[in-house]
């Protein structure tokens, strides 16, 4: 055996599993979002966003670019993740990894990376059908990217959690339909929420994927609702707890061992 | 993860083990028992005995609610990292993910071992073949028979080279060319010094390949012996006895062999272990009957097996 430790040899095998599934099945997992996205270009870019004008001084095509980039990554994300993993659990193959003596970290982790692969390779799709319709100028690289890396992990390891506590799969639906969705389009995706009266501007501060919508937003095009650092301060927290919860639950094997 | 071999420990002890579920129900009720390096145990047992939970606590996919298990000398419990590292287990339920390749499924396997996808593809390539499996080694698993399948979980289990093999109903539904081949891979597995613990259904294949034996019942042991010593305790046999002749006339009377007539070509004969067959056959052919060929009735560990567990269940009424 080579000097690699056996659980980073694990962690690179469940990885290289969850990538290997999201090209086999290309079709139901890149381009779909792609094409619902080119839709919402085509509908509130194109044909309601030239009657809007400008948000922040920024042409309201150009402003929706990075909330619709980062609603796919997010979506997409947590979709990977809870489907690939209850899909584990459905058919009984999470036990090859559970009766291992892999760590449970090496398993979390496997998962998130093959997660935030999928949710970037499709936020990269949504960006440059995005350049169909409009030119960007990438304000701060590190920023956008890092705002996308840590929204991907978020809610990768949400869908994570989601999985472990789904007993069917109508249980992975319910909280992209009536927690994410509804979360995604009240979190700055297609308004700023200055132009919204208090308290709802000030309920919306509540909603977490405002910050990663609002970090993106300033790396690509400069502008923000929200404190940057704030808005990465409040993302490393969720991952933080996240994470604790999420390994909590591998540990006492709930949903997983009797 | 490696764990340094050290000879001395039994394969596996269980200590006192309990397992209570969440529902009330007590699965197990203080398990104990021992299986020595390079056994060939089995254990049997009634449908919902507490076989599987047994083996899901020594896998760890099922947590106990008291007592230890000690896989060659390692806590299941405590050191679950290095215990889990020198089994192998052949679950009962397919448990694989249908749309992969066996190639990927055996690589991956041992890449959750921390093997290196080197090595791991050299013995996925070695145990598919000694399998059969090869020619269908990038195919969807999917696509292979019920047997296929089974042999791919015994393939998938050999990828850590595991001390200690688990096997959980591995021929359930399999037919008899595909059981005999794997019952010579595993005897071979065995031979080779890897100790095996066997669930099964089919008793003769208990009998012909396991060494010693466990029965559970209800959640207790309720036997635990050598097979030798187990089926030396049969005190009665019954014999098949296929005629040359169709038998007319009165059977002979021996005294301590009930002799009856299954058809006219076909006799049983339930006699003790301790008498000799001679007695018989000098009877029989005193009558003018020749016997063609003879067989035991019944499995003789099946016999066994259900006099057993029903001996307790009448105990407990």
């Amino acid at each position: 055996m080579s000097s690699t430790s056996p659980n980073l040899v694990a962690l690179y095998t469940v990885a290289r599993r969850e990538l290997v599934r999201i090209m086999r099945i290309w079709t139901q997992t890149l381009i779909p979002p792609v094409i619902t996205m080119t839709l919402y270009f085509i509908i509130f870019g194109k044909l309601i966003g030239s009657r809007i004008g400008k948000i922040d001084g920024v042409p309201y095509m150009q402003y929706i670019v990075p909330g619709l980039v980062m609603m796919s990554i997010i979506n997409n994300s947590y979709m990977n993740i809870s489907s690939s993993f209850y899909g584990a659990k459905f058919q009984r193959s999470v036990e090859e990894m559970l009766v291992a003596p892999m760590s449970n970290w090496a398993i979390l982790s496997g998962y998130v990376i093959g997660a935030v692969l999928r949710g970037l390779v499709v936020g990269l799709l949504v960006l440059l059908v995005a350049l169909f319709f409009t030119s960007l100028q990438v304000a701060h690289p590190l920023v956008a990217l890092a705002a996308v890396l840590l929204g991907a992990v978020i809610f990768a390891l949400a869908g994570f959690i989601n999985a472990v506590f789904a007993s069917k799969f109508d249980d992975i639906a319910l909280v992209p339909t009536f927690v994410i969705t509804p979360l995604t389009y009240l979190g700055g995706v297609f308004y700023s929420i200055n132009m919204l009266g208090e308290p709802w501007r000030a309920i919306s501060h509540a909603n977490p994927i405002l910050y990663m919508v609002n970090a993106f937003r300033h790396g690509i095009l400069g502008i923000s609702d929200v404190s940057v650092g704030g808005a990465f301060v409040v993302m490393l927290v969720f991952i933080a707890g996240l994470t604790m919860a999420a390994l909590y639950l591998l540990r006492r094997g709930v949903g997983l061992r009797s | 993860m490696s764990v340094p071999h050290n000879d001395s420990p039994p394969a596996l002890v269980v200590d006192n083990l309990r397992k209570v579920y969440r529902n009330g129900v007590e699965a197990l009720k203080g398990v104990s028992l021992t299986v020595q390096q390079g056994d060939f145990f089995a254990l049997l047992g009634p449908n919902g005995a507490g076989k599987s939970t047994l083996i899901g606590i020594l896998s760890s996919l099922v947590n106990a609610s008291s007592g230890d298990a000690l896989v060659f000398g390692r806590s299941v419990m405590r050191e679950r990292s290095a215990a889990m590292q020198l089994i192998g287990l052949v679950p009962q339920e397919i448990n694989f993910n249908q749309f992969e390749k066996p190639f990927d499924i055996c690589v991956n396997e041992a890449g959750f071992y921390g093997i290196p996808r080197k090595l791991a593809a050299e013995r996925a390539e070695k145990y598919l073949k000694e399998l059969r499996l090869w020619d269908k080694a990038f195919h969807q698993a999917r696509e292979m028979s019920g047997g296929m399948k089974r042999r791919l979980m015994i393939a998938r289990a050999m990828m850590n080279e595991p001390r200690l093999l688990i096997l959980d109903e591995p021929t359930a539904g399999v037919d008899i060319e595909i059981r005999r081949s794997m019952w010579h891979f595993v005897s071979a597995i065995n031979a080779a010094g890897t100790t095996v613990i066997l669930t099964t259904h089919y008793l003769e294949e208990a009998e012909s390949l396991c060494r010693n034996i466990a029965i559970i019942d209800h959640g207790t042991i309720i036997e635990n012996t050598s097979m030798k010593r187990l089926l030396a305790t049969l005190d009665v046999e019954t014999f098949v006895l296929d005629l040359a002749e169709p038998a007319a006339g009165e059977l002979p009377s021996v005294a301590g062999i009930a002799l009856r007539r299954v058809d006219e070509r076909t006799l049983e004969a339930e006699m003790a272990r301790k008498q000799d067959l001679n007695t018989l056959f000098g009877a029989l052919t005193g009558h003018g009957i020749t016997v063609h060929s003879m067989r035991t009735k019944t499995n003789r560990l099946e016999e066994l097996f259900v006099r057993l567990v029903e001996g307790k269940r009448e105990k407990a009424a």
